[in-house]
């Protein structure tokens, strides 16, 4: 077992994914039989390689500094932005209060 | 009214073109055929207006004597994983019921340019993770296919389940698809249709929802190489909001298209022929070789080494990458919010992500998670991308003696639904001969080859250099005149 | 090495001091997406579908923004990475839409590189200190969230959300406030000289996240940090500091430990407290942004960079010494800032070809005008200058007649004041209020030799050997005169006749 259910259960707050322990007691077994799977990639010697970065050869592209040239990559465009909010008022998402 | 859905993407396109019916009998037929086969499940949402609305467009320019696109009045479906504009946008997840893009993604909006319409939105796996099509929120797709003498019902493979279905029962002429690790390939393998994953950086990811960002790439899916072709070719081409978009013209496929493959090498790689393939599939892989060569290639035998260990590094870098795109989901913008009572702003976020999130996305989301966490990053995450490298570097070696590659599509035809569900990892293997080319970037599509013993589809499958998508398409129409692959379902919906 | 220390019941503890100083990139747009940077929008108006992650959206990268960080780099003598890469720290948060941040961890676009902190006997830093710049890295900013208008709610604004950041990097080799002080207006000044950022601490454009930790004098080993988020002014981080290691020795002194955390800086209690909410996120799961590409600097790209770098102020601090022969203090005084040497150089040239001496011929002068008596006019008019009339040509027309004896320092001082209130011509106002010396040699000859004849004994004394009656005389002759003679010319007179 790679992994056991203590750390399903770390791992579950970790990506803020609530279980409850039906799950994780079902989850446990299938995530770690996966890594288990996975881990034979030990076995590559990769000593002499570097991680792969681009996969199509390709160096990045900049773009211009320039605002809302495009409505697709601008601003300036608050309903949109708001038009699918579960909660929103005053030009602002709503959460439930945070205390910092 | 004429029944118009016999016909492929060439065939509406050059018949509305030249007079012989409009657009919109075209759009009128399909609508009508999307609605009779609601059983099937291929579709989310349909949108009968949109094609219509494209389809009189198209007609309107015809009737004014201007010039028709590439896609002029071809209805098609498109993935419920490409956001559109004022239509919802669900990549199959409940975590996104209800969300309704303000804006076309660049591939869609592509193929509007080019006169196509939309007859809706084709359900997928949730967030394209699955081989199956039974990880959606919306239902199970059927395949159209079934076994001879049985009525279970079958997969369409995944993540396109939903489109290959749709070409497949003939409810649409060509769909959109994406591929992350064999979701256009696999399924089009199991459903008797063709589909092309072209060189990573060819369609714009802007605006398809992120499975892995590093292997999605999309293209079509449709029943003849030709239909592929023309479709790809509306599809393709550089945009400059996605820094991964490939800066280079989008080659005139179509016009290029040659069966005749005199002077290519064709690469068997031994590496594929894997304990557990089913006997038929290793037939038509014999099969194809004998096309090809037929067609005047040169069939060479040539080695993958690292294979073996492309889908356990698959499984760690698209999760790993899922992980993170998927943390967008959160409940405070868009789609789902649970908020329990009293809960803080962490707790919403697991609540909303419990509730909107099915099961195989939480695996893959919590695989990613682990893969990434502190201490396991060099033995996980970058072992899987050095892995990776050697995957390429395969392909690489394998160019200087061949043009191409052959394998099958999938080590299995299509399996009744239910048959895998249970089992992540029987399910994961699959995609095993699809993987590879994923993980190296590079062009590959599969073609129908024959049916198996049950009668169901076979598929072929060409890996190609990249940016040599024409040499696949070639190698493709060359199986496909060979194979005379004409067989469809039965219709039973 | 500074002598700061504190005091504790156990004995003399150091504390050292590392500060990560975040700054935005001057730009127009945000760094991954064409949404404007400007301050102070309605909210979540400059927020594209990029930076509100909708799904599907993705990163391009502004070249300005990486431009601007390259120069920095450059100015700070530092490494610069023609490799490096995005990556993306991934937490969750609502200020921060995407789930990530954009940063860069593994392969950040400037390395090491190194910033000197100036002598200030007085301010507790005996000598100059270079202090070590471990990296500067290229990221996103966050939304921000509003906790005070909803009972129940905290409302998100996401305008920042994206805005291009530099992180500078300092390494742990501050020892004192003053230090850290003294390091971030340093940097400040080099961030304005570059332009890269405008260095605006309370719109936020720099904050700084202090990192403070303490131990025993002469201890090698280092204490365990913490570090205090987001402090945003010079004086704000040298009360962190302090707060800080006085707090961590009182804790270590009652038997406690220094837990590495996150911190808070209360403003009105100039105390720090502990982040709860940041608290369980320190897994932030790191890896290469698959959305981006690595990003490599061609040789041009950096030619060009380092041309449009200008004179950085340890340089012009130095040459203000050498060439113009200005006072260590003067040269200091004047490069601090962008626009303090800025007015200064335009005023050096008005100056001297006005007088049409060279630049060094004048400029001890035009330095203390520009240093101590533009402004302590200034200032003393308060409300009613009016700052647009501080035109370099006035001045320099100011200083001209100074300089050929036509005014006296004060003269110069009553026109300046005029024209700042009404900005009048200088010559035209020293004519009409008649605030001109008098260096007619008649006039002046005329009233001394009515003094020397009014005062035959002091000239009795003085031609005796009593030298120091000369200044009765200058004194008389001024008065006489009220106040306009030019004083060299009644020396010279009052020499000859007395001497004579
Ligand atoms: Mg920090
Ligand atoms: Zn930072």
């Amino acid at each position: 077992m790679s992994i056991d259910r203590a750390t399903v259960a770390k791992i579950a707050s970790l990506a803020r994914i609530k279980m409850t322990d039906e799950e994780l007691d079902r989850m446990a077994p299938e995530l770690s039989g996966i890594l288990d799977w996975v881990e034979q990639l030990g076995e590559v010697d990769t000593s002499q390689v570097e991680p792969m970065t681009a996969v199509i050869p390709n160096t990045l592209r900049l773009r211009a500094d320039e605002v809302d040239a495009d409505p697709k990559t601008g601003g300036n465009r608050r309903d949109d932005i708001l038009a699918n909010a579960p909660v929103a008022e005053h030009g602002f998402f709503g959460v439930p209060k945070v205390i910092e | 009214m004429t029944d118009f859905t016999a016909l492929g993407v060439k065939d509406i396109r050059d018949g509305v073109a030249g007079g012989s019916f409009t657009a919109r009998e075209v759009a009128e037929s399909f609508n009508a055929a999307v609605e009779a086969a609601a059983s099937l499940n291929a579709f989310i949402v349909t949108t009968p207006d949109h094609a219509l609305a494209a389809a009189d467009a198209v007609d309107a320019t015809r009737a004014a004597g201007k010039d028709l696109g590439a896609m002029a009045g071809v209805p098609i479906g498109m993935k419920d994983l490409f956001c559109t504009n004022g239509v919802q946008t669900t990549a199959a997840s409940h975590i996104l019921e209800g969300f309704t893009p303000q804006y076309e993604s660049t591939v869609s909006q592509n193929l509007w340019d080019a006169g196509a319409g939309m007859l809706g939105k084709l359900n997928l796996d949730q967030f394209a993770m699955g081989s199956s099509n039974e990880t959606s929120y919306f239902g199970n797709v059927s395949s159209p296919w079934r076994k001879e003498g049985s009525n279970a019902a079958m997969s369409p493979g995944g993540s396109s389940g939903g489109s290959s279905t749709a070409v497949a029962a003939r409810i649409a002429p060509a769909a959109t698809g994406t591929d992350t690790g064999g979701s256009i390939r696999q399924p089009a393998a199991f459903t008797g249709i063709c589909g092309i994953k072209p060189t990573y950086g060819r369609c714009s990811r802007w605006g398809v929802v992120a499975f892995a960002s590093s292997l999605d790439q999309a293209g079509p899916m449709a029943r003849s190489v030709e239909d592929c072709a023309i479709m790809l070719e509306a599809m393709a081409g550089f945009d400059p909001k996605d820094s991964t978009s490939l800066q280079m013209d989008v080659p005139n496929w179509e016009a290029a298209l040659s069966a005749d493959l005199k002077g290519k090498k064709v690469g068997i790689p031994r590496e594929y022929r894997m304990d557990g393939t089913d006997e038929e599939i290793l037939k038509s892989w014999e099969q194809g070789k004998a096309w090809l060569r037929d067609a005047g290639a040169e069939i060479v035998d040539i080695s993958l080494p690292h294979t073996k260990y492309a889908l356990p590094a698959y499984y760690i870098i698209a999760p790993a990458e899922a992980s993170s795109n998927l943390a967008r989901y959160d409940g405070v913008r868009y789609g789902l919010r649970d908020l329990p009572e009293g809960a803080g702003l962490q707790d919403m976020y697991a609540a909303t992500r419990e509730e909107g999130f099915g099961d195989e996305v939480k695996r893959r989301v919590l695989i990613g998670t682990y893969v990434l966490s502190a201490g396991f990053y060099d033995a996980y995450y970058n072992q899987a991308q050095k892995v990776r490298a050697l995957v390429a570097r395969d392909f690489e070696n394998a160019w200087a003696e061949c043009d191409l590659v052959l394998a099958p599509t999938t080590p299995t035809a299509s399996f009744p639904l239910g048959d895998k569900s249970d089992d992540p990892l029987a399910m994961y293997l699959n995609d095993v001969f699809a993987v590879p080319a994923s993980l190296a970037g590079l062009p590959a599509m599969s073609v129908p080859a024959m049916l198996n013993a049950d009668g169901l589809p076979l598929g072929l499958q060409l890996v190609g250099k990249a940016f040599d998508e024409q040499g696949v398409l070639n190698a493709g129409l060359a199986i496909q005149q060979r194979a005379g692959f004409d067989a469809k379902p039965e219709k039973w919906w | 090495m500074s002598s700061y220390r504190i005091q504790g019941a156990t004995g003399e503890w150091e504390v050292v001091i590392g500060l990560e100083v975040h700054a935005q990139v001057t730009s127009h747009a945000k760094l991954f997406s064409g949404a404007s940077t400007e301050f102070g929008s309605e909210p979540n108006c400059n927020v594209s579908l990029i930076d509100a992650a909708m799904p599907g959206m993705l990163p391009v990268p502004n070249a300005e923004c990486i431009r601007q960080a390259v120069r920095t780099g450059m100015a700070i003598e530092a490494q610069i990475n023609k490799y490096s890469r995005f990556d993306r720290k991934n937490y969750f948060y609502a200020d921060l839409p995407q789930g990530y941040q954009i940063s860069q961890l593994y392969h950040p676009i400037v390395g090491e590189g190194q910033l000197l902190i100036d002598a200030d006997e007085k301010g507790g830093i005996p000598q100059d200190k270079v202090i070590g710049i471990e990296r500067i890295h290229v990221e996103q900013d966050a939304g921000k969230l509003m906790h005070d208008q909803h009972p129940t709610m905290s409302y998100v604004d996401l305008n920042r959300c994206g805005v291009a950041l530099m992180e500078i990097v300092s390494k742990p080799d501050m020892t004192s406030p003053a230090e850290a002080g003294a390091y971030v207006r340093k940097l400040r000044s080099i961030l304005r000289y570059v332009g890269s950022c405008d260095g605006n601490m309370e719109e936020g454009s720099m904050r700084a996240d202090v990192n403070v930790s303490v131990r025993k004098v002469g201890d090698p080993e280092l204490g365990t940090r913490t570090e205090t988020k987001n402090v945003n002014s010079v004086r704000f981080v040298m009360q962190v500091i302090e707060h800080e290691a006085n707090r961590q020795v009182d804790l270590i002194e009652d038997g406690g430990t220094v837990v590495q955390e996150t911190r808070l800086f209360d403003v009105a209690s100039g105390t720090t407290r502990s982040m709860r909410s940041k608290e369980d996120a320190h897994d932030y799961r790191y890896f290469p942004d698959p959305d981006l590409l690595p990003l490599e600097l061609e040789d041009s790209f950096l030619d060009e960079c380092r041309a449009s770098l200008p004179e950085l102020p340890d340089a012009k601090r130095a040459r203000y010494e050498s060439e113009l022969g200005l006072t260590p203090y003067n040269a200091r005084e004047l490069t601090a800032e962008v626009e303090t040497f800025a007015r200064f150089e335009t005023l050096l040239g008005a100056t001297a070809s006005a007088i049409g001496k060279p630049e060094k011929a004048v400029a001890t002068q035009v330095a203390n005008w520009s240093l101590s008596v533009a402004p302590g006019v200034m200032k003393s008019l308060g409300d009613e200058a009016n700052p647009a009339n501080a035109t370099a040509e006035a001045q320099a027309s100011i200083l001209k007649m100074q300089d050929a004896g036509e005014i006296s320092g004060g003269q110069a001082k009553e026109i300046y004041e005029i024209v700042l209130r009404d900005g009048r011509a200088p010559d035209e106002i020293a004519d009409s209020e008649g605030l001109k010396q008098v260096s007619d040699t008649g006039a002046i000859e005329a009233a001394i030799d009515a003094i020397i004849a009014a005062n035959g004994d002091k000239v009795e004394e003085y031609r005796g050997g009593k030298d120091k009656l000369f200044g009765f005389f200058v004194g008389q002759t001024m008065k006489a005169m009220q106040g306009k003679a030019n004083p060299a010319v009644v020396n010279q007179i009052l020499k000859g006749k007395l001497d004579g």
